[in-house]
């Protein structure tokens, strides 16, 4: 058995592979947080985020790398006294009451947070006598965030805390989760939506085909992403026009290409739009209808780890570069 | 808001085992009383069966001891009953939940968690025969002296061990449509072929030998000598020990098979 170490950072992996059958979610993946850091954990579905937080709260054992959790084994009942993390929404008992499922967890440790505070940071006091099979989908999500707070954790996991809530309650959630990081908590949270990271996170964490793609500020990662979205015409076929587009310095890819009136309408995402511009007119190319605008983030993010994957695969720095 | 902060400070130890055992117990229990039917039907069938196939059959009901004993392999299959289903078909049902991965986050070990589920369904079993005991006392002749009263209070939970055993091998090894299934098909034969429902005495020869290798047979042979004086077959008590032990095999290796699926 293992035991905590006073001061040890709160996350530590280290060259961290899980399989499952052939599919290996995780592949080599190194990552350390520090105490009192707000994460957040991007990618896309299947990226291996979950997976990851399935190690940190000692439910799966790696395959290879060593999972560190304030210095001690998370498959340590021990070392999990200082973790919170939040069930499946769908998972509660449907037939405990708000607060037993709270007083319920609370029995788990030794000096948990008092039930009327958990209640009130996430706004559950009038649901407090209510079943939580007769919840909302929203309600039964805050309650479900607000039981990783019971114990008065330093660590809280939270993989996707707000998917499918409205815009009012997931602001509520943040707000609290927010606060708590407030008071000292360090906080882990997954999402496909970079939005929600953007509004939790100091730092991102960007994983795709079991890999960090990227770990910078969230400032610096939407840079990063800070794509640009060209659309013109070109007259002739879809072949021709594909190819000399991707040539051009800038441009990232094209990621569309209807036919239209006069030829054929393609959709390209720019990494630096100035000189992907520059470059289409500098190549004479007989193009017009031209227009630039701002990326979706998805589509952004999705060029990001598209690209964070082939580099990944071909050169051990899996960081991609921009200039900006 | 009272704001308490981040736990501060050296570590908290973990509770102590026989309190988590107790919170889930506890919790475990309030959540099954809060699905009245699954109560009801647990508790009532044996009762039923006592006041509709005991009850008219004046001959039985006003022997004492005759009495005694159909109360008696009732209550067996009272018990045998509320083990088998919330451990067969309960522990099926949880583990499909993501509730119970969340629970394994918590910081507590898996063995008091168990220990309240076991004690959960003892609390079950024994509620179980609180309808057979008042059926009993009030319309047949079947009598108990306090010796032989706490002497079936003790062996509820000789009975309960070996069919809780049986429930968690079903419940960890199998889904829960399944589990509910095989709950069932052991129940029902067990308690008919172990002479729970018809004594012994009305069997053919052959069934008789069967019967008296099952282990429903000789926790009913062991109760009722407890509750009656009857003395049980020398088998009865190798025959439940041994089934004790294979089933207690079986429960620890589906316990293991799930664990290793589940959360290898």
């Amino acid at each position: 058995m293992t035991t905590t170490t006073p001061g040890a950072p709160p996350v530590v992996v280290e060259h961290v592979t899980r399989r499952f059958g052939a599919v290996t979610a995780l592949d080599d993946v190194s990552l350390r947080v520090e105490a009192g850091e707000i994460v957040g954990l991007l990618g896309p579905n299947g990226a291996g985020k979950t997976t990851l937080l399935s190690l940190l709260s000692g439910l799966r054992r790696p395959d290879g790398g060593t999972v560190r959790l304030f210095g001690g084994d998370p498959r340590d009942p021990a070392s999990r006294t200082w973790l919170g993390t939040t069930p499946q929404e769908t998972g509660l008992p449907e037939t405990l009451k708000v607060r037993e499922v709270v007083d319920f967890v609370a029995g788990h440790y030794a000096a948990p947070m008092p039930r009327a505070e958990v209640l009130a940071r996430f706004g559950l006091e009038e649901l407090a006598e209510r079943q939580t099979g007769g919840l909302s989908g929203g309600q039964r999500r805050r309650l479900a965030v607000a039981l990783s707070l019971v114990g008065r954790p330093r660590l809280v996991l939270l993989d996707e805390p707000t998917t499918g809530l409205d815009v009012e309650a997931r602001h509520v959630l943040w707000e609290a989760l927010r606060d708590y990081h407030r008071d000292g908590a360090t906080v882990i949270v997954t999402s496909h939506y970079l939005e929600e990271i953007e509004a939790l996170a100091e730092r991102v964490v960007v994983v795709g085909g079991g890999r960090v793609l990227a770990d910078d500020r969230i400032d610096r990662v939407l840079d990063l992403v800070a794509l640009r979205r060209v659309t013109l015409t070109l007259p002739g076929e879809e072949a021709a026009g594909r190819s000399a587009l991707r040539g051009l310095s800038g441009v990232q890819d094209v990621v569309d290409a209807v036919p239209a009136a006069a030829g054929t309408r393609f959709t390209l995402l720019a990494a630096d739009a100035d000189a992907a511009v520059r470059a289409l007119v500098a190549s004479g190319l007989p193009f017009h209808a031209l227009e630039v605008r701002g990326a979706s983030l998805e589509e952004a993010f999705l060029a990001l780890t598209a690209r964070g994957a082939t580099a990944a695969a071909t050169a051990p720095v899996p960081t991609p570069e921009v200039s900006r | 808001m009272t704001a308490t902060t981040v736990a501060a400070g050296p570590r908290a130890a973990l509770r102590p085992p026989l309190a988590v055992a107790w919170l889930h117990a506890r919790y475990q229990f309030v959540e099954t009383l809060r699905v009245p039917i699954a109560v009801l039907g647990n508790m009532l069938f044996p009762g039923l069966a006592l006041l509709f196939f005991v009850i008219p059959q004046r001959a039985v009901a006003d022997d004492p001891v005759a009495a005694t004993a159909a109360v008696g392999q009732l209550a067996v299959f009272a018990v045998m009953s509320a083990c088998l289903f919330t451990h067969g078909a309960g522990v099926a049902e949880d583990r499909a939940l993501p509730f119970d991965g969340y629970l394994r986050t918590l910081p507590a070990r898996p063995g008091p968690r168990l220990a309240g589920r076991v004690l959960n369904g003892l609390a079950w079993a024994y509620l179980s025969l609180v309808p057979l005991a008042l059926i009993g006392t009030f319309l047949t002749a079947a009598t108990l002296s306090w010796a032989q009263a706490l002497g079936a209070v003790v062996m509820v939970v000789a009975v309960a061990v070996p069919f809780t055993l049986l429930g968690l091998a079903i419940g960890y090894s199998m889904s829960t449509k399944a589990a509910l299934a095989v709950t069932q098909c052991t129940l029902f034969p067990l308690g008919f072929a172990g002479g729970l429902f018809l004594p012994p005495q009305m069997f053919p020869g052959w069934l008789d030998a069967i019967s008296r290798l099952l282990p429903s047979r000789a926790a009913r042979d062991l109760v009722v000598q407890v509750t009656t004086g009857a003395e049980a077959p020398g088998l009865a008590a190798p025959v439940l020990l041994a089934w004790t032990v294979a089933f207690a095999a079986l429960a620890v290796w589906a316990v293991r098979r799930d664990e290793g699926r589940r959360f290898h």
